[in-house]
């Protein structure tokens, strides 16, 4: 890469791809972050859908998109990237489509199918070197169904499967799937993290990955006002709360080589982060839950010693 | 015309490569194998300029079959078995999508118990999905019907997606002599395939959006019954054209020595052959027998069967498949086909036989047979499906049982 084209957010494509006019939440984060994200992949995309919030984007007979979408069902959009991919590649090899109909294939999924019930088709379509992107809404649970716990949940939050009682205190008390490892683990040509607070982190690393041929993938958190249980118009300061905590860490790996785009020098308490959460709540009252905050930070500090500065 | 020794694989196979596919996503399953193994040497030698993609599990190879015929590839791809059951979800939603493919059914009892020899409760357990289902009696049908099946799926007035049955073992591992069409016949038979809607750059595309507003729902599932019963028809079209073209005859039922038969014996998929023989054979000892084989299951050839079997005395459904708590599948769809005639069959009789691969044996049918003449005579109705199962097999399965509890 010698020239890095976005700067500052004066940089941002104008040109929008999806409109307003959808039918999903005030201040949702996964929206935030396809609106970008299209930004600088271009108008020529087909999404490749998994049943989640952003399935009720596209609602006949509606779409505000202004490029192709596909619903395809939860387990297998990776599965359906690759028909698309390969019918287009083959039809161009034939002779039998202009090559100027070609499209960029993007997966868009929630945590649920990415890291539940589609881990096998998304496992299968990187080992295969499948070209296509694959973008995940990340707001830790099943959202479009109500807010049940994902195994990308966090320790310690709350969901409407892993409520805290009294016998558990926690709420959840099992960890957060480390999706970007598993990914990374079949050494795709890039993986990344980004979030909606750190634009020109997010469209750098879209800029970057469109250098490779095969798996692009993105991991993106997606603040929930509904599920997290905060204002609407807090998403994108949650998002950078979690970057500044080390709670979500910015980062890339080309062919698995791992690199931090964004080390917060001094990295705020978990604490800030988790307060203003309503599914964090039961953690600070109506006593405060010193030792799962205190694990929830251990487990960023250790995080956080491996990382080279 | 070339003639030449084919497994029921072989021939599924020639006619993807016949058909020009472009694409062929795969998983393996037993019995299919033979079949996927034959299409991805041909790719790789280019022999067929086709893309094989193996995929990791069957649900996904359905997904990117549907998602590639939506782009507008022609898609082949095969399965069974407990493998169509794991992709089941997909099936509903290609047919949905209306992308027209063609999927070759071996068919293969289910689990559990697990094993491997066919009978059709996979195969029919995607009766209801929106896919045109084809049943295949020998080879060479085989190979035929997914021809035929490109040309009726691909009809402007169907768009619908396509299952092609052959029976595992009984059709896909055994050789017969099968006339295989030359390329320039299949060409002139068979059209490129013009997808609708297909995802293009220059004409975005919302597809396989909800749909939350109920009527919009009836409307859209109603239209695909409505393409379905098209389907009858441009069959029938289609037909004449092969006919013209290779010389073969295919009605979406055959009649077997039925015009002055009192009893019908009703049957689909391999183990018609074995009917045929007991139809021969009950011929030689006096009985007034035939056969009706139902060769397009969906859509379901009501009137064609209603002029097969309206007059006759007796009908003797034999299913091979078991609805579990009801008895067999095609007996009731037969049953209601012919409820409203005046001159609709005394008895039709339910059977349940085959199931796992048993083999069915001449005098089985010729007991079937009987029992539906007795019950004739005595304007009785059946009391429920009659199994068709041997001493032996009955003897057979009592000293493995002594031998599974160590007595």
């Amino acid at each position: 890469m010698s020239i890095i084209k976005y700067k500052t957010l004066k940089d941002v494509p104008k040109e929008e791809f999806l409109v307003s006019g959808t039918p999903l939440c005030a201040g949702c984060g996964a929206l935030l972050v396809m609106r970008l994200f299209h930004k600088a992949l271009g108008g020529d995309v087909v999404w490749v859908n998994a049943a989640g919030c952003v399935t009720l984007m596209a609602t006949f007979p509606y779409t505000p998109l202004r490029s192709s979408w596909f619903y395809v069902a939860m387990p297998s959009a990776p599965a359906g990237a690759q028909g698309i991919r390969d019918a287009l590649d083959i039809l161009i090899k034939k002779g039998k489509l202009d090559p100027a109909e070609n499209l960029k294939v993007v997966v868009i999924t929630g945590d649920g199918a990415a890291s539940d019930i589609g881990l096998q088709a998304t496992s299968g379509a990187i080992h295969r070197g499948l070209d296509f992107f694959y973008l995940c809404v990340d707001n830790e649970a099943y959202g479009n169904t109500g807010f049940q716990a994902s195994s990308s949940s966090p320790m310690g939050s709350g969901t409407a499967t892993t409520k805290p009682t009294h016998l558990y205190p926690a709420g959840n008390i099992l960890p957060k799937k480390d999706l970007f490892e598993i990914w990374r683990s079949h050494r795709p040509p890039y993986v990344a993290t980004i979030s909606p607070s750190h634009v020109i982190d997010m469209l750098r690393k879209v800029e970057k990955s469109l250098n490779f041929k095969g798996p692009k993938l993105f991991l993106a958190l997606s603040p929930c006002p509904t599920g997290w249980g905060a204002e609407t118009s807090e998403s994108v300061k949650l998002a950078r709360l979690a970057v500044e905590t080390g709670i979500w860490p910015l980062k890339e790996a080309v062919y698995g080589e791992v690199t931090h785009t964004y080390i917060p020098l001094k990295r705020r308490p978990v604490e800030d982060y988790l307060k203003v959460q309503r599914r964090f709540a039961h953690l600070f009252k109506p006593v405060k839950n010193e030792s799962v905050i205190a694990e929830i930070q251990k487990q960023v500090d250790e995080y956080w010693s491996k990382v080279e500065r | 015309m070339v003639l030449n020794m084919l497994t029921g694989s072989q021939a599924v196979a020639w006619a993807a490569r016949l058909a020009r596919v472009d694409y062929i996503p795969a998983y393996p399953i037993t019995p299919q194998t033979e079949i996927i193994e034959i299409l991805s040497e041909w790719v790789r030698k280019g022999e067929m300029d086709a893309m094989f993609v193996q995929m990791e599990s069957e649900h996904s190879l359905l997904t990117a079959a549907g998602t590639a015929a939506a782009t507008g590839a022609r898609v082949f791809t095969a399965t069974s078995s407990q493998g169509l059951l794991y992709g089941f979800e997909m099936l509903y939603n290609i047919a949905g999508w209306r992308a027209p493919l063609v999927l070759v059914n071996v068919a293969r009892a289910l689990a559990a118990p697990i094993t491997l020899e066919p009978d059709h409760n996979d195969v029919l357990a995607a009766r209801d999905s929106g896919f045109l289902q084809f049943h295949t009696e020998n080879v060479q049908e085989a190979l035929d019907l997914v021809l035929l099946a490109y040309r009726v799926a691909e009809d402007h007035r169907v768009l619908l997606p396509a299952i092609v049955n052959i029976d595992g073992f009984h059709l896909s591992y055994t050789r017969e002599r099968v006339d295989l069409p030359e390329q320039s016949a299949v060409d002139e038979f068979l059209p490129e395939y013009k997808p609708v809607n297909p995802i293009r750059a220059s004409a975005p595309v919302a597809k396989g959006t909800p749909v939350l507003i109920p009527p919009l729902y009836s409307f859209f599932k109603y239209q695909m019954h409505m393409a379905s019963r098209n389907a009858l028809n441009v069959f029938r079209d289609a037909a004449k054209e092969f006919e013209r073209i290779f010389s073969r005859t295919y009605a979406p039922v055959e009649e077997y020595m039925l015009d002055d038969a009192d009893t019908v014996i009703v049957m689909s998929n391999s183990f018609t052959s074995i009917g045929k023989q007991a139809v021969n054979a009950m011929r030689g000892e006096g009985y007034k027998v035939g056969l009706l084989k139902i060769r397009l299951f969906r859509p379901f050839p009501t009137d064609d069967i209603i002029k097969s079997l309206r007059g006759k005395r007796c009908v003797v459904v034999i299913d091979q498949n078991i609805s579990v708590g009801k008895g067999g599948i095609i007996c009731p769809e037969i049953a209601e086909a012919l409820y409203h005639l005046e001159d609709r069959p005394k008895v039709i009789l339910p059977v349940i036989a085959g199931l796992g691969g048993k083999s069915i044996s001449l005098e089985e049918i010729k007991h079937a047979v009987k029992v539906a003449d007795r019950l004739a005579s005595l304007r009785a109705g059946p009391d429920g499906p009659l199994l068709l199962f041997r001493e032996d097999e009955a003897m057979l399965v009592e000293s493995l049982l002594k031998l599974a509890s160590g007595g």
